[in-house]
């Protein structure tokens, strides 16, 4: 292969110790750079309102649904797969959730624990039938073998016009105590230093754990025997991440009184913990590539190939019912317009996150990156009140050029220009959220879009 | 004679063709010389280079990735694609046809080329000059029937009257009678005969050894890349076994490991085993075949291409291939059953395949894990991966069989076709096999790193395991076996000791239905 023989000499010195800095390496680190440009532009073009806690807490909140799709989502394309049904999905399970809710009552009991059981019920109702569609999906796609385009294309039409069936084509309010899991905050205790402690204390949870991974992923380095990264470059990067992670801290932990780092962001937060480790450290996570990158030798190697089919899709289906309930609880109402263009959001953010169309590639951190790059554009052009017309125009292109760039530098038969720093991959006992993107894949020159076209010609010579 | 040969017009020359890929080299120096309006053959064994002589040929290969000159009607050519070639009148039908199923004959006659009016596809023309073209190769259909609904053999005349299309000067047919029975067979010969009485030159590749004597005026033997000698089937009088005497006549070169270690009791039996093409319901792919391995035992497979080897090693390996129809599986004596892949495994059977990189590979991924895929479950906790211990198992694999890569992190799409190979090896070794079926473990790669497969192959049997080896080699067969089995149309043909073995008998049990009585 052309490709592989001109692929650029190892980088000695600096670089690669630079490199190592973020060992990992994937187009993520390229997308991650592009947010942080994105949001440094922004910070300067809005006179500081975007870094400003309101606006962050209003960033998390409004883009958490989508965030959480974005997860779903990258495990479905990952498989070679495509959910085009999340939106109506998120709108029917919403609906039937707020109509439940609504029929509940506990006369008997007292008001406190009455509420609690009427919003935990409705959860539970909630991720049951987001489990019961995706079952319905995963049979389709994984058991009669209709391509999931066409099963979600139908689930699509299905699902919003069940949740206007049900919903009457009205809106349906949801009760106070619901809306915290779309738009709560943790509730403030102990003294007043003028900062929301429950904030302050999650930040030093998060800065003990990046320390903690630090130190694991070094010591399991040496028993891997890998060429560890000389301990400057641990610091360099600790250095780095902590003070992010601080810097978010206090900004989220400054905003108005009575708002903390939202509980919106803790669900988004754990979820992409639970599922980065799921990709990158289970068996079931490996199939999901190994499926996804070639599902035939991956038959022959004994994976049941159904089972893990059936696994994505329905999982997709339960993480959007999480996603419809986030966003009826923020809207405060469930309506038969919830959820309408979701599942391009959620498939845009995959993409400029760096997976491959034709499967097998792609990272939950790197979706999420994905979907902060789409959702601070989005605010961003707001405070700058550009309107939404060319808000779409602009989000349009910049999916376009996101991928195009990707797929040009790999049909060149380099790494991608803006992962070019990053190509390395290093050990990786990693899964939080700011060190360490999940199921990392090496950019390939036979990955992602360019396969089709640069497949070079047979390479046996047969007689 | 010379001067005769001399004086009769040549309408191709081919001159010292060399093409080499990464690794190998598949042609080396190849001449090849094609008088006008004969039918001139080119026989070998797989592998040997003919098919890469032809892609050279039609620009499939274009000018300049191969060395050598090509003349062609007496001027040099330099085709840089096959629409080049195709211009000049020389056409080249492959073994998988290029044909459209969905399409009619008359559209798949003229496609690329349609007849047109001012822009405007002219159907009505099209269809008279699909009756005439059609009548040319004896076909009587109608030409707006589908291409699915005809046979492989009409498909194959569909094939040849759109080359007539193109005022074809220069027919290269890649084994067309592969996939036909004896009446199409014999059909395409006549149809070739009468061709060659209207001035069109043909090349024929073909295993048919019987079909090449009758119909062929010349015939080029290509044998490792090289063309060995051109014969004069009338002059020279030859026949099938002088044939494959220059097909196989190479000497062994000392590049296989000695036989180490004792072969011991029966390990792994095959009985009665039949299974049906997986979309023809009346086409048996392996037909009744029975077969033992020994502990400690290498066991060759010989057989051509499409012989059923593949298909026969899939289907016991967790029935991957076709339609299981009835047959059993005995393990130390006892039968198991094997339904699916992962019983496979449990059961300490390895299937490599012999598509490496479509079958056997997951390309995206990298070394450690790819070593790893196959027996997650040995270096998992619960659920969990152990990924200290894949890295440990996938350096243990590289040091043990020479992976030649700075770090088992690196992505298997970089390694060459040999390591990529010594990787599925150890894929399948980390399962803890005891039966290991390797489908061409050599293909595709270099000599040095074949030596080395060699050796991991002796290796395995020496540590007692029982090792089916499938090749289209036959020198690698009769090197690395302890026993090789024939088969051919999906029967096993023969049996015999790689000691009491030797090319041309092998050969001959791999081209012919006649069943031999085993030796015992």
């Amino acid at each position: 292969m052309s490709e592989t023989a001109t692929r650029a000499p190892e980088k000695s010195g600096g670089i690669r110790e630079l490199r190592k800095l973020f060992a990992g390496g994937g187009r993520q680190y390229g997308i991650l750079g592009a947010l942080v440009f994105i949001i440094v532009f922004f910070q300067i073009f809005t006179d500081g309102k975007t870094l400003d806690p309101i606006n962050l807490i209003n960033l998390i909140n409004g883009n958490a649904y989508v965030l959480v799709l974005a997860i779903g989502m990258v495990m479905v394309i990952v498989a070679g797969h495509i959910d085009l049904s999340v939106g109506s999905v998120a709108a029917f399970v919403g609906i039937v959730v707020a109509q439940v809710m609504k029929g509940l009552s506990f006369p008997g009991l007292p008001e406190g624990m009455s509420s609690f059981l009427t919003v935990f019920i409705g959860i539970i109702v909630g991720l049951i039938i987001g489990a019961l569609v995706g079952a319905w999906q995963g049979w389709w796609v994984a058991y009669v073998g209709v391509p999931a385009f066409i099963v979600t294309l139908a689930g699509m039409l299905l699902f919003r016009g069940a949740n206007q069936f049900v919903g009457n084509s009205t809106s349906i309010p949801v009760p106070q105590e619901f809306k915290f899991i779309g738009g709560g905050f943790l509730n403030d205790f102990g003294p007043d230093f003028g900062f929301s402690n429950p904030t302050l204390i999650l930040g030093a949870l998060v800065v003990v754990a990046v320390i903690w991974q630090e130190r694991r992923s070094r010591v399991a380095q040496r028993k891997m025997g890998a060429d560890i990264a000389p301990l400057w470059v641990s610091i360099v990067r600790l250095v780095v991440v902590l003070a992010v992670v601080v810097g978010a801290t206090l900004l989220f932990a400054t905003g108005r009184v009575g708002t903390s780092f939202p509980i919106a962001g803790i669900i988004l937060g754990v979820l992409v913990l639970g599922y980065s480790f799921l990709t990158n450290n289970t068996t079931i996570g490996r199939h999901i590539f190994a499926v996804g990158g070639n599902w035939r030798a991956a038959e022959l190697s004994g994976v049941n190939i159904r089972k893990v089919n059936f696994f994505v899709m329905a999982n997709m289906s339960v993480i959007a019912a999480l996603a419809g309930m986030i966003w009826i609880a923020r809207s405060a109402a469930s309506g038969p317009g919830d959820g309408v263009g979701w599942e391009l959001d959620a498939i845009s953010a995959v993409f400029i996150g760096g997976a491959a169309v034709s499967g097998g590639i792609g990272t939950v951190a790197g979706s999420i990156i994905g979907g902060l790059v789409i959702a601070v554009l989005n605010n961003g052009l707001q405070l700058l009140s550009v309107g939404a017309d060319r808000v779409q125009m602009i989000k349009g292109l910049v999916l376009l050029i996101a991928v195009g760039v990707d797929v040009y530098s790999k049909r060149q038969g380099r790494p991608s220009i803006i992962g070019l720093l990053t190509r390395k991959r290093g050990g990786e006992l990693d899964v939080s959220p700011g060190a360490k993107p999940a199921g990392t894949q090496t950019p390939t020159p036979s990955a992602g879009g360019a396969e089709e076209t640069v497949r070079p010609p047979d390479q046996q010579p047969r007689g | 004679m010379e001067l005769e040969g001399n004086s009769e017009p040549t309408i191709l020359e081919m001159r010292s063709i060399t093409k080499e890929f990464p690794g190998v080299k598949a042609l080396d120096e190849v001449s090849l010389t094609v008088k006008v309006g004969e039918i001139h053959a080119i026989c070998g064994e797989n592998g040997a280079g003919k098919s890469t002589l032809m892609k050279v040929l039609s620009g499939v290969y274009p000018f300049g990735t191969y060395a050598g000159d090509i003349v062609y009607q007496g001027k040099t050519v330099k085709f840089r694609d096959i629409k080049q070639s195709e211009a000049d009148g020389i056409v080249i039908i492959h073994q998988e046809l290029a044909l459209i199923p969905l399409l009619s004959i008359t559209e798949n006659l003229f496609l690329g080329n349609e007849p047109t009016k001012r822009g405007v596809i002219d159907w009505v023309s099209a269809q008279k000059m699909a009756r005439d073209l059609l009548a040319r190769v004896g076909l009587s259909d109608d030409p707006d029937t589908l291409i699915k609904d005809i046979g492989v053999g009409k498909q194959q005349l569909v094939e040849i009257a759109k080359a007539l299309h193109k005022s074809v000067k220069l027919l290269i047919l890649d084994e067309p009678t592969a996939a036909l029975n004896e009446s199409d067979s014999q059909h395409l010969l006549d149809l070739l005969r009468g061709l060659k009485g209207r001035g069109i030159t043909s090349i024929i590749i073909s295993h048919k050894l019987n079909e090449i004597e009758a119909i062929a005026d010349e015939i080029t033997i290509i044998r490792d890349g090289k063309a060995i000698e051109t014969l004069n089937v009338r002059d020279d009088g030859v026949d099938e076994d002088r044939i494959i005497r220059g097909m196989v006549g190479r000497t062994l070169e000392n590049r296989f490991p000695p036989r180490i270690g004792d072969v011991g009791e029966v390990l792994f039996e095959v009985k009665n085993w039949n299974v049906r093409h997986p979309l023809v319901a009346d086409r048996m792919v392996v037909k009744n075949s029975s077969f033992t391995v020994r502990r400690g035992e290498v066991v060759g497979f010989a057989g051509l291409m499409g012989a059923g080897r593949t298909e026969l090693a899939m289907s016991i390996f967790g029935r991957s291939y076709g339609v299981f129809q009835s047959g059993a599986l005995f393990k130390d004596g006892k039968e198991i059953k094997v339904t699916n892949v992962q019983d496979a495994i449990d059961n300490g059977i390895a299937y490599v395949s012999e598509d490496r990189k479509a079958l056997g590979l997951n390309l995206l991924d990298d070394i450690k894990r790819s070593v790893v895929s196959a027996k997650l479950s040995k270096i998992s906790k619960g659920s969990v991966v152990d990924k200290v211990e894949e890295y440990q198992a996938s350096e243990r694999y590289r040091k043990s069989l020479r992976i030649k890569t700075p770090t088992v992190y690196e992505g298997v799409n970089k390694l060459s076709g040999g390591n990529q190979q010594k990787v599925v090896l150890a894929k399948w070794m980390f399962t803890d096999p005891d039966i290991l079926i390797l489908d061409e473990p050599t293909r595709g790669i270099d000599v040095g790193a074949k030596t080395e497969i060699y050796g991991i192959i002796r290796d395995l049997a020496a540590q007692g395991k029982g090792v089916i080896m499938i090749s289209s080699e036959l020198p690698e067969l009769l090197g690395v076996s302890d026993r090789i089995y024939t088969i051919f149309e999906g029967a096993i043909t023969n049996e015999m000791s790689a000691d009491e073995a030797d090319p041309e008998t092998l050969m001959k049990s791999m081209t012919s239905t006649e069943k031999r009585a085993p030796k015992l």
